[in-house]
Parts: structure tokens; sequence; C-alpha cells
């Protein structure tokens, strides 16, 4: 660990403006993915601005009946709180899907869209990645490929994004606010994490200095039904290896709405949207389902270590839209 | 016997002695043993698996405000004997793994003194590295004598002919991974050295106080009565903290480049990847030749199995299928790759563990092989002597231990055959596995007994707690030799100036220092009678027993599990495991059951998660740390019972009692792949289970 110097800046205007002013420095926020990389010397920032205490750590329910996240709520009040457990439940589901109750009493809701890939290889300073350390080469292409991503993957980088609640907000259409040196923008979640590409080092759309203030969700589906379902080696604090978020609304035999996002498979939660069509209109049977979850995985590149997870995300997608629309039961 | 006389302390389910003090924080462990100003070392580890150090610079690290000093191999070269690899620390340049200590900072803070760390640079001539099992370019060997001392290779009778000849066969190969033990305390360690006359204090997280000056005496060339090693409370081992390793050495020297200061070292979780030893990964052949009723004639067992070039270590995998069935001929054999990895040492039951995951999963197959119930088996396979020694046994209950286990488990209701019981989404099915454990008592142990002043009786020796209860065994044990009550007995432990004992290893702890405790309360109760006079003192060692030559001593165990198996993601769950054991008389029976069902559980982790992940280009364990190398959370632990037999060896010592430490873990990992082929058909021979293995 390197030595840094520390600052609160009392508001979030203020936390841009010293990030952006500082090329050695960084923001801060629950610390649960940070602090590790600090000690393993996978980021040495000379400065830590805490925004905590600087960005909004409330829920607001917004007059058009969504609700406003602050991105300072923590993911343990953020899972508990009553407005999510009754109108987003998938988020609720998501969340303590996630980490142990420990990390999720520090981990905040800006904090969590933007934690890296746990890649064993990203971790190790003394391994080549290019997500680390641009040029270097990918050590997990032809090495412990079990995590590896097998959807948008690059020659440069099969990393994947670690997050189960981004998987939950991505299938509520969650928008992403956020303050930056030249103001304040809206950023769909669906856009704002990149695929690798031939630039892994950058995770999400976000420009040197931009800090996320808030989470907003639109009102939510009228009658949907949704689930979380994480699939990983443990039974509990384990990165997921497929996970699976889905709303549908169903009326008679039919699926009038679906919303599929998969967790464990990519740089980024993944939004099944050929899934979503494959469904949507469609009468319902459990063939069809695993049809549906099969058209968005037929484009999936695995590696040597990871082509299970192309059967474990169409048989846990199959499985979670059986139990929410009781087909074959 | 003990537990006939005396206060009724033996058999008691008493509480901890220091469990208040642990709980409340007041238990020192070895790091926080307090000093003033005390420094730390922080060691750098080779970056590649084999090749020399060329130059090491130290100078931008020497640069950091707070940096006292440094250690690199031309400093402390020709300081501590070179004979012994894992102890030769930074003797020469030579890297034989990756992960090996190359040089070391000591600092004012551990902060600086990590930072510092990351600023030595090292130049290394690369050599080619070979890593994985079975190596492609290195011979195989047969090392002179496994762990425990036994032969490498056994062979009874012409047991190819037998096979060939057998009507049912089964020809299989198990795999087990690396395994790590993972004590939730690190291995640290505080070490003052004086000058003048030279002498050294360690405070030291290990199962053997007596163990660590020995070995440091040798490898410094210091008399050992100059050493002193003090660790009164321990946070678990598991074996690899039987021995002192290289990071023992490391502070020592740096303590010696800064006389009369205390230097501190924590190992990371990561450096302990490398350093402190592991299960090496097997690779187990076995062959049962058997008639058609379950009769086996031939029983081969042929392990391979990961060695390193700095350091033997001959994981025993084969012995437990030389005295655990009935076979007319029989052969095992262990061969070796000296690999360029880190030295891999006594991880829980080592030999027993993965032997046993290979031998009983085998019985399994032999089973439906044979269209037999796996007890029904294992019954007609029950030898009535030793097969490898033709001595009577001291008291082998396995049968019983089986037939508990079965009724206590409900084990008549399964289906007999596989993918027969589906409950919604799940497959679910049981299994069963025998366990086993060798009786050991370790010579070389003494107690002490001094009657204070107020009445009470101090007793001492060197012995260890690692979390497995000795404080509170020892004080029962002793309580009944003296025929006091426990209030009355002052146990003194973990200390090298206290009475010599053995390591706390192979589950020997109960007998060995029980006995001496107990060999002390006699010679006292001999030498001052009824009413001895405050400062009476006598001393006593660990009997040697003649019915050691005259019987086999093992424990022996069943093991059931019940596994569910997700039919659309294969997750595995184990909703409940019950062990039955044999294992003599039981001293405490809230300790012995903590040990019982926590060696189940350890089971448990190494059936569905452990393994250390090797990349073969870069030559160390790539998921070296809590969060990539899973071992079991609570949400896998379901129902865990361990109950055993009322029974007392008459012959394996005084006490009639053996340890607990280790059986529990041995066969768990067997019951739940047999349970998870009897949910689903899919049998799995490599470990562990992940949800991977069972996807349709």
């Amino acid at each position: 660990m390197n030595p840094f110097t520390y600052a609160r800046p009392g508001g979030a205007g203020e936390a841009v403006e010293a990030v952006t002013a500082d090329p050695g420095a960084c923001f801060l926020a629950g610390g649960t993915n940070l602090v590790d990389h600090l000690k393993l010397g996978v980021a040495s920032p000379t400065a830590l601005v805490d925004v905590r205490g600087a960005v909004d750590d409330t829920i607001e329910e917004s007059p058009d009946g969504g609700v406003r996240i602050g991105a300072g709520v923590t993911n343990s009040d953020l899972a508990a709180h009553p407005v999510i457990r009754r109108s987003y439940p998938v988020l609720s589901s998501a969340l303590l899907a996630g980490a142990s109750g420990q990390l999720r009493n520090m981990a905040t809701t800006g904090g969590n869209l933007l934690q890296r890939t746990r890649c064993v290889y990203f971790q190790d300073v003394t391994t080549p990645c290019n997500k680390r350390e641009p040029g270097s080469g990918c050590s997990a292409l032809e090495g412990h490929g079990r995590d590896n991503a097998v959807l948008g993957t690059s020659e440069q980088c099969v990393a994947t994004h670690p997050s189960d609640m981004a998987v939950g907000l991505l299938v509520l259409d969650a928008v992403v606010v956020v303050l930056g040196p030249s103001g304040e923008r809206r950023v769909p979640l669906a856009d704002l994490h990149r695929l690798p590409g031939a630039e892994p080092e950058r995770d999400t759309v976000l420009e040197r200095g931009e800090l996320i203030t808030a989470v907003e969700l639109p009102a939510p589906l009228a009658e949907g039904r949704g689930a979380y379902r994480k699939v990983r080696d443990r039974a509990s604090y384990a990165f997921a290896l497929v996970s699976v978020a889905a709303l549908v609304h169903v009326r008679g035999d039919r699926i009038t709405e679906a919303r599929i996002a998969l967790g464990g498979v990519a740089h980024a939660p993944w939004r099944a949207r050929r899934t979503e069509a494959a469904l949507e209109g469609r009468p319902l049977t459990e063939a069809g389902l695993r049809v549906a979850a099969e058209a968005e995985l037929a484009r999936a590149r695995p590696g040597k270590d990871n082509a299970f997870k192309v059967p474990l995300a169409v048989n846990t997608c199959t499985a979670v839209l059986r139990d929410l629309t009781g087909v074959g039961s | 016997m003990i537990g006939t006389e005396g206060s009724g302390a033996v058999g008691a389910p008493m509480e901890r002695i220091e469990g208040r003090a642990k709980v409340t924080g007041t238990a020192p462990y070895a790091y926080e043993h307090d000093f003033p100003d005390p420094l730390h070392v922080h060691p750098v580890l080779s970056t590649v698996p084999r090749g020399r150090v060329r130059s090491v610079d130290v100078s931008a690290a020497q640069g950091l405000t707070g940096v006292r000093a440094t250690l690199t191999a031309p400093d402390v070269a020709g300081t501590v004997g070179a004979e012994d690899r894992e102890f030769a620390v930074l003797q020469d340049g030579e890297v034989f793994f990756r992960g090996q200590i190359v040089a070391a900072v000591v600092a004012d803070t551990p902060e600086i003194a990590r930072q510092a760390a990351t600023l030595v640079r090292v130049d290394y001539e690369v050599d080619d590295h070979e890593v994985e099992l079975p190596p492609a370019r290195r011979e195989l060997y047969r090392p002179e004598e496994v762990n425990t001392g036994a032969e490498a290779d056994t062979a009874r009778g012409d047991a190819d002919a037998v096979l060939a000849d057998s009507t049912v066969r089964i020809d299989r190969t198990y795999r087990t991974p690396r395994e790590y033990n993972n004590p939730m305390e690190p291995h640290c360690s505080i070490a003052v050295w004086e000058t003048d006359p030279e002498r050294l204090v360690l405070y030291d997280s290990t199962q053997g106080v007596h163990v660590v000056r020995r070995t440091l005496a040798e490898v410094l060339g210091l008399d050992a009565e100059r050493i002193r090693v003090i660790s009164p409370h321990v946070g678990g081992g598991f074996g690899s903290k039987g021995s002192p390793h290289a990071h023992n050495v490391l502070v020592v020297l740096a303590a010696r480049a800064l006389p009369g200061r205390a230097v501190k070292l924590a190992l990371t979780r990561r450096q302990m990847f490398s350093l402190v030893g592991y299960r090496p990964n097997t690779i187990q052949r076995i062959r049962i030749g058997a008639e058609e009723d379950g009769r086996i004639g031939a029983l081969v067992h042929d392990v391979v199995e990961t060695s390193s070039l700095a350091k033997e270590y001959a994981e025993q995998s084969g012995v437990c299928s030389r005295m655990m069935y009935t076979a007319r001929a029989r052969r095992t054999t262990h061969r070796l790759a000296a690999l360029d990895v880190p030295i891999p040492f006594w991880m829980r039951a080592p030999g027993e563990a993965p032997g046993m995951f290979a031998l009983e999963t085998a019985m399994d197959e032999l089973a439906y092989a044979c269209g037999l119930d796996p007890i029904e088996l294992r019954l007609r396979n029950e030898p009535g002597r030793d097969p490898e020694s033709g001595l009577p046994w001291s008291g082998r209950h396995l049968a019983r231990c089986l037939r508990q286990g079965a009724e206590r488990f409900g084990w008549d209701t399964r289906p007999e055959l596989p993918r027969g019981h589906r409950d919604g989404d799940w497959w679910v099915g049981t299994g069963v596995a025998s366990a086993v454990y060798p009786r050991l008592t370790l010579p070389g142990s003494e107690a002490e007994i001094v009657l204070e002043r107020d009445g009470s009786h101090t007793v001492s020796i060197g012995a260890a707690d690692i979390g497995t209860g000795t404080w509170t065994a020892l004080t029962q044990i002793a309580a009944d030799a003296l025929g006091c009550g426990p209030d009355r007995v002052r146990l003194r432990i973990g200390d090298s100036r206290l009475p010599t004992a053995s390591v706390a290893g192979g589950s020997s702890g109960i007998s060995s220092w029980g006995s001496a405790v107990v060999a002390a309360a006699r010679a006292f109760r001999d030498a001052h009678g009824d009413r001895p006079a405050p400062g009476a003192r006598s001393r006593a060692e660990t009997p040697e027993n003649p019915e050691r030559e005259e019987y086999a001593m093992y424990s022996f165990g069943s093991q059931f599990a019940e596994v569910r198996v997700n039919a659309d993601t294969g997750e595995v769950r184990v909703p409940r495991i019950l062990g039955v054991f044999s294992a003599g008389r039981i001293i405490n029976p809230r300790t012995a059951r903590s040990q019982l069902t926590g060696g189940m559980v350890m089971g448990l982790s190494m059936a569905l998660h452990e393994e250390g992940v090797v990349d073969p280009r870069f030559g160390h364990v790539v998921n070296g740390d809590l969060a990539g190398y899973h071992v079991a959370a609570n949400a896998d632990v379901g129902r865990v019972e361990a109950e055993w037999l009322d029974e007392v060896d008459p012959h394996v010592n005084a006490l009639g009692a053996a340890g607990v430490g280790e059986i529990g873990i041995v066969g768990t990992a067997a019951a739940i792949a047999n349970a998870a082929f009897h949910a689903t058909g899919v049998r799995v021979r490599d470990l562990p289970l992940t949800p991977d293995r069972f996807l349709g």
C-alpha cells in the first residue's frame, strides 16, 4: 500500500472538483473493493476522496411512481427498504444474494456499480492483465477460466462484472445520475458498463472525475412478477457463475412483457434482449422458454474452462421463467 | 484405569477453561503479545517458479522512512544451516518455487514494511519449470518411506492374478486437488534476539513449542537451552503449524539483525499459500477384484502425488488400503513427482483424508457392481485381524459404527437405485463411507506436578491447544489422576520451558500428553502419599506401551450424508451428515463433539469446494485467498451430527482414549460423493463436486 492523502469533501460538487484536479486521486465510498486493491497494489492512488457524506444516502419516492436512490445508500439499507421490498423485490433479492452482511453494510449503491472484476489475474499484480496494465496481455484467456465471460468477450479481456445488484437494476430499467466537471447527466444503466473490446481498462462510459450521485428507477411494471436466481460454487459468499434477473408480465397463456438480465456471463450485466423478444407474445410452453433462453446464449464463445456456463445459463433462465409463469407445474 | 477413580472429571462435558478469555478477546495469540515499539518484517516472495536470484535492489525500499533493515541472501548467507531447503531462508539465490522468500524488509509499522517490500527489485535467472501432475518431463520416483515412516510400497499375494480371476472388477482413477489448511489465525511470530549471551525468545502460533525449539536450534546452530518458544493459544493449525516453516527462520533472521528489538511477522493469507504447507494433489488408481457376493479377493491402490523439489513430502494416501478390508492379495504403491512447487505438509488426516476418498468411492462403485447395499458390502469384508500386521485389533468397531449410523440416519428407506428420488427441482440421494484413523501415541512427552501452598496442583507440560480443547481435557485427566476436582488443577502448557511435549499432530495429543499426566500423577501419589506437603513435586514421561506390539490400534467411523442436487443448475446441497465414531473413551464430550463435527464440516468443504488451482504457466495457485479458495460457508452446512460408541480401549493407554482431531474429516467427502451419485447417477471421481459436474 502506498501513502495517500485522504479528504472528506462536504458535497458532491466539491468531490468531483477534487478528483478532477488531481490525476492521482480517486473516489472512495464503502471501500469494500478499493481497499483490497490498495493492499494488493492493484490500485495506487495518491489521494482518496471519500464521498460518504458528500452524496445522498436516502431513498425518495418520485412523483412518477418511481424511486430515486442516493448513491450513498448502503446495499443493506437498500435491500431492506420497504418501498424496494414491496415494489422492486427483484432488486432486494439481487442485493441479498451478494457478498456478506458485513460487506453489504459498507458497500454503497454507486460503489457497487463501479466495483471491478474479481478475475484472479486482475487482482494479482505479478501476472499480466490488460485491464490492470493495458497492453500487458490477458492471462485469463489461456489460464484459470472458470469464472470467465462467455458473451461479449474480446481477445484482450474475458473478465466478468461481479455485481448482483446491477443485474437486478438492469431489468428495472434503472438510470444512473452522474455528476461531472461539466455538470449532471443521466446514463441508462444498460449503457453504463462497456464491453472490453480493445480497451478493457475502461469498465464504464464514465469519464475521469464523474461521480454517480443517484440511481433512478421508473415506476414498477404493473402486475409484473420478478425473481433473481444466482448460481454459485457455494451456497453463500461467492460470485455468480451465472445469475438471472427476470421480470415478466403474463396475460392468459402469453408473456406480454419480459425483461431478463444475466450476471456472471459478461464484462457487463447483460440484458438478454433476444430471449425477451423470443418470449413476448408467444404461447407459454417449457420448450418455448428454453428456446428463448438459448436464443441469447447462441452467441456465447466460452473458453476451455467455462463451457458449462452456456447450459447453466440456459437451464437457470428456463427454470426462473418456469417458476415465474407456472409453466410445466 | 483413569475415570474409575477421582472426581469423575473425565467424561464430563466441561466447558473450555480458556473459553471466556477467548470470547472476551483477552487470550493472547502469538501476534498479540505486547512489546514497546516492536518492528515488523514483511517478506518478498519470488515471482518465478524456478531459477536463481541474480541481484536484489533494495535501494528504493531503504529510502523509505521507517525502514530499519533489509534482508537479502548476500547479507545473511551462511548464518543458518542450509541442508533443509525449507529452512535455508536467504542462504543462496536458488529459487525452488514461486512464492519462496527471496528478501525481506523490517520497518517501524507493518504498512511501511509491506510497502517497502513492493519496492524491492529482484532480478532472476529463470529456468524451465514443471508444476503439474502427472509431470510431462519428470520421472516419478518411489520415496524411501511415506509420512509416518511407513513403507512406500507393500505387496502380498499375486494381486494381478487374483484381479484377472475375479468375476467383478473395479478399475477407477480418483483425483484430489491441492488443499490448504487455512487456519483462521494466520501464521504469526514475534522474535526477540538477545546478545551476550545469545538468546532467542519466540512467540509463535504453533502446534508444538518443543518442535519449534528443536528445529530452530538445529537450523541456527544454537543450543536449545538458549531458545524459548511460547504459544499459549493457537487459532487453528490443522497440521500446518505442526512444524516451523520458512517464515519462522525469517523472523529470527530479522530479530538477529536488530538485537534487543521485538520483531513481529504475520503472514498474509496469500503468503500462506506458498509458505506453510498444503495437502498435495493426488491421482489414485484403485483396482478391486471381488466375487459376485462382494467378497474382495484383490485390492490394489496406486498413488501418484505431488512433492516439492525443495523438500520431499510423501502423503501416505494408500496406507488405508493396507488395513481397511479383507483381501487375500493386495498391493499399494506411492510415487512422487518432485515439482517446482511449494513444500506440501500435513493437513488434517494426511493420507487418510485423500486415500479414503478414493477407497470409499471405489467401495461404493463395487457395491453397485455387485448389486449389494454399500453397508452390507463393507460388513462382508471385515477382517478379523489387521491384514497388514496380522495382529488382533485393540478394538475394531467399524461394523457397529455402520449399523448404529444406518439406524440413526434412516438408511433403510433409501431407494436401491440411483436417480430414484426427486423432490421438486432437486434430486435427492444418500451415501455412506467408512472412516479410519490410527490410535497414535508419540514418545517423548513429560509432565510435572507440583503441590502449591493453596492446595492446588500445578500440572506442567509443553503441550499445545490449537482450538482442540487441550487446556480443558488435560485438566480433567489430571483431576481424576490426582483424585481432586478440576478446580484444584492449574494447567500450564504452550511454553518450551515446561517439560517436553510431543507435537499436536496425528490426533496423538490426548494419548501422548494424557498418559504423561497420568504417569506423573501416579508418581506423585506414590512418592508423596495421601498427605503431600506443599512443594511436593513429581515428573514422569509417557510410558512405553508393550501392547503396541500386540495389537493393531485404530479408530473407526461411519459417515452418512444426504445430498440434494438441483436438476437445473447442478448446485449441490448437503442438508445433513451424520458420523458415528469409535475412538475409545471420550474425555470431554463437548470438545470432542466440536472436533468431530469440525472435521466433518472440513470434509464437506473438501467434497464441495476446496481446490487450489495451479496455473502451469506461472507456477502458482491463482486463487490463493479466501475469496477464490472456497471453504464451506455457514449456508453450506446443514445438520451435522456426531456420536460415538460407549467404548474404552483397554490396550491403547492408561486412559483407554484416542484423539478425535482427525477422524471426522475422513470419509466425509466419499459419503457426500456417493450420495451425489445416488441422487443423480453421476459419478464424480475428481474433487470437488462443483455444480458443472452435474449439469445434464
